[in-house]
């Protein structure tokens, strides 16, 4: 469980990035966190695993303080994969990178085989085994860092922006994959600004917007609430505008998915 | 027009024929022809190309260095060794045109993610080239800085005549803007044409491409045997066909 009490950060900058955040994760829970660019949802989650230390108030991981205990330690609760995988890769072969990891944690050398064997094949990656990270593409790059986190078998995961640069079909593979990890019982966070990526999987959604948290719930509710989107510089999903401009046909307007789209559609056509 | 297709397939080797940073700058094999705004790419070099085709990248970044904006914008210019009168003519008007006047002495790198995107956009426009190509140029923006990069470029094309190539996969904003889709599978080009003949093709769908929802959804209604005429590339045309039938 990650528990955030009224926490403020500012960068030596000068750039106050969190103006009072209060927050509390669960267990197996699954929320993406949204908002404009710059409102401070990457600073946020790099509180989860200490990255950075509240200025004032206190971030919780299971009860301890982030203060209290190093990032290393606390990643082998916390996995955080980065926007840009290229900030986290750095070994000659992919199955160096992933065993990376594991050889810090200290695992021994038969698990870390085992281990390492287990992520290349969750993310469809055996084949690259003893590539180079950095000759693959950036969707490969990014599932590379993915792989390279999941080998620990953290219980929570925080992707930040996954779907950059990630294809329909890759993006389609993500969705399936995080609904999987998250329906394992691990806990996933994901910082995204792609509305319709969130439209399909439907968690909860924390929406911020100037270092604050302006609303939290769930995606529906979240995503169709106009005024709230144009606040956090978010457009509603395709589905979402289209039945704005029906409601007075007496369909809902809190419509985000396709499916559910076209059954009020053919439900209103047959007179149901 | 948008370019797209799954990741590798080759969109982005394909823009980088079009100002000649392949077979100039990229080592490789090329063969074939490539003829760009009335030019052999082979047999002109990369400045040359440069005047009439420009790149905005992904991500701003990597294509802003200056201390302010002026000077960024101002940058290739004084690289032709322009006069200076010019050069100042055309960095007020690529400014203007991108809305970034206020900007003009700002420090690239404490701009905004979109803001940042307009400079690296006002950067290139100052060349006043022919053609200008953006690859993702809004996958790290928020959706409305996206809206609103996707309706500067817009302009370029329908105010200024600029020919406008953008490599996509957020086909959901884009779409509404395009007159030509071509979509790349494996290093060739698979199909080509108008925007709603594209994304209604089922080849599309299977070669992986994310069509609009807007273009789903008429092919879901269409499955339920639900009689919708036109496709849809944008909510509010989606929206205006559905009252017709809902009205029915």
């Amino acid at each position: 469980m990650i528990e955030v009490k009224d926490v403020r950060f500012t960068y030596p900058t000068g750039v106050e990035a969190l103006k009072g955040v209060s927050l509390t994760i669960g267990d197996g829970e699954f929320v993406a966190i949204m908002g404009q660019n710059g409102a401070g949802k990457t600073t946020l989650v790099k509180h989860f695993n200490g990255l950075l230390k509240p200025a004032k108030g206190v971030v919780l991981v299971d009860g301890v303080s982030t203060k209290d205990v190093s990032v290393a330690k606390l990643a082998r609760t916390v996995g955080f994969v980065f926007q840009n995988p290229d900030h986290q890769l750095f070994s000659e072969t992919v199955e160096e990178e992933i065993a990376f990891g594991l050889r810090n944690f200290g695992f021994d050398a038969a698990t870390i085989e085992k281990r390492v064997t287990w992520a290349l094949n969750l993310l469809d990656l055996e084949e690259y085994r003893k590539t180079s990270p950095f000759m693959l593409s950036g969707g490969e790059r990014k599932r590379v860092a993915l792989a390279s986190v999941l080998a620990w078998d953290p219980k929570i995961v925080i992707l930040d922006e996954p779907t950059i640069g990630q294809d329909h079909r890759q993006k389609e593979n993500l969705r399936q994959f995080i609904v999987h990890l998250n329906s394992q019982g691990k806990t996933v966070v994901v910082v995204t600004h792609d509305v319709e990526f969130v439209a399909e999987c439907s968690p909860r959604v924390v929406l911020m917007t100037g270092g604050e948290i302006v609303a939290d719930g769930e995606a529906k509710k979240i995503l169709t609430d106009t005024a709230l989107t144009l606040r956090a510089s978010i457009v509603p999903p395709q589905v979402t505008r289209i039945f704005l401009g029906l409601k007075d046909f007496g369909l809902p307007s809190d419509v985000i998915d396709v499916s559910e789209a076209k059954r009020l559609l053919v439900d209103y056509l047959r007179g149901g | 027009m948008i370019l797209t297709g799954p990741s590798g397939c080759g969109k982005t080797t394909l823009c980088r024929c079009f100002n000649g940073l392949i077979p100039h700058f990229y080592e490789g094999e090329l063969k074939g022809e490539l003829r760009v705004a009335g030019l052999k790419v082979t047999e002109h070099q990369i400045f040359e190309m440069a005047q009439r085709v420009g790149l905005v990248f992904q991500n701003p970044e990597n294509q802003l260095f200056a201390l302010s904006v002026e000077k960024d914008v101002a940058f290739g210019l004084e690289n032709l060794g322009m006069a200076r009168d010019e050069i100042r003519k055309r960095v007020d008007w690529a400014l203007q045109t991108t809305g970034i006047e206020d900007l003009r002495e700002r420090a690239p790198h404490e701009l905004s993610g979109g803001q940042q995107q307009r400079v690296a956009i006002a950067s290139v426009l100052a060349m006043q080239p022919k053609i200008m190509v953006f690859d993702e140029p809004t996958s790290f923006l928020d959706p409305l800085g996206a809206q609103k990069i996707f309706e500067v470029i817009n302009d370029l094309n329908k105010k200024l005549g600029i020919t406008v190539i953008l490599v996509e996969h957020r086909l959901d904003l884009a779409s509404r803007y395009a007159d030509h889709v071509i979509v790349m599978d494996s290093g060739k080009i698979a199909l080509d044409g108008k925007p709603r003949e594209i994304f209604n093709l089922e080849t599309t769908r299977l070669l992986g491409v994310g069509v609009p929802k807007a273009v789903r959804l008429w092919g879901l209604l269409q499955q339920s045997g639900v009689k919708v005429e036109g496709v849809p590339v944008s909510s509010e045309e989606a929206t205006q066909y559905l009252r017709e039938v809902l009205k029915r």
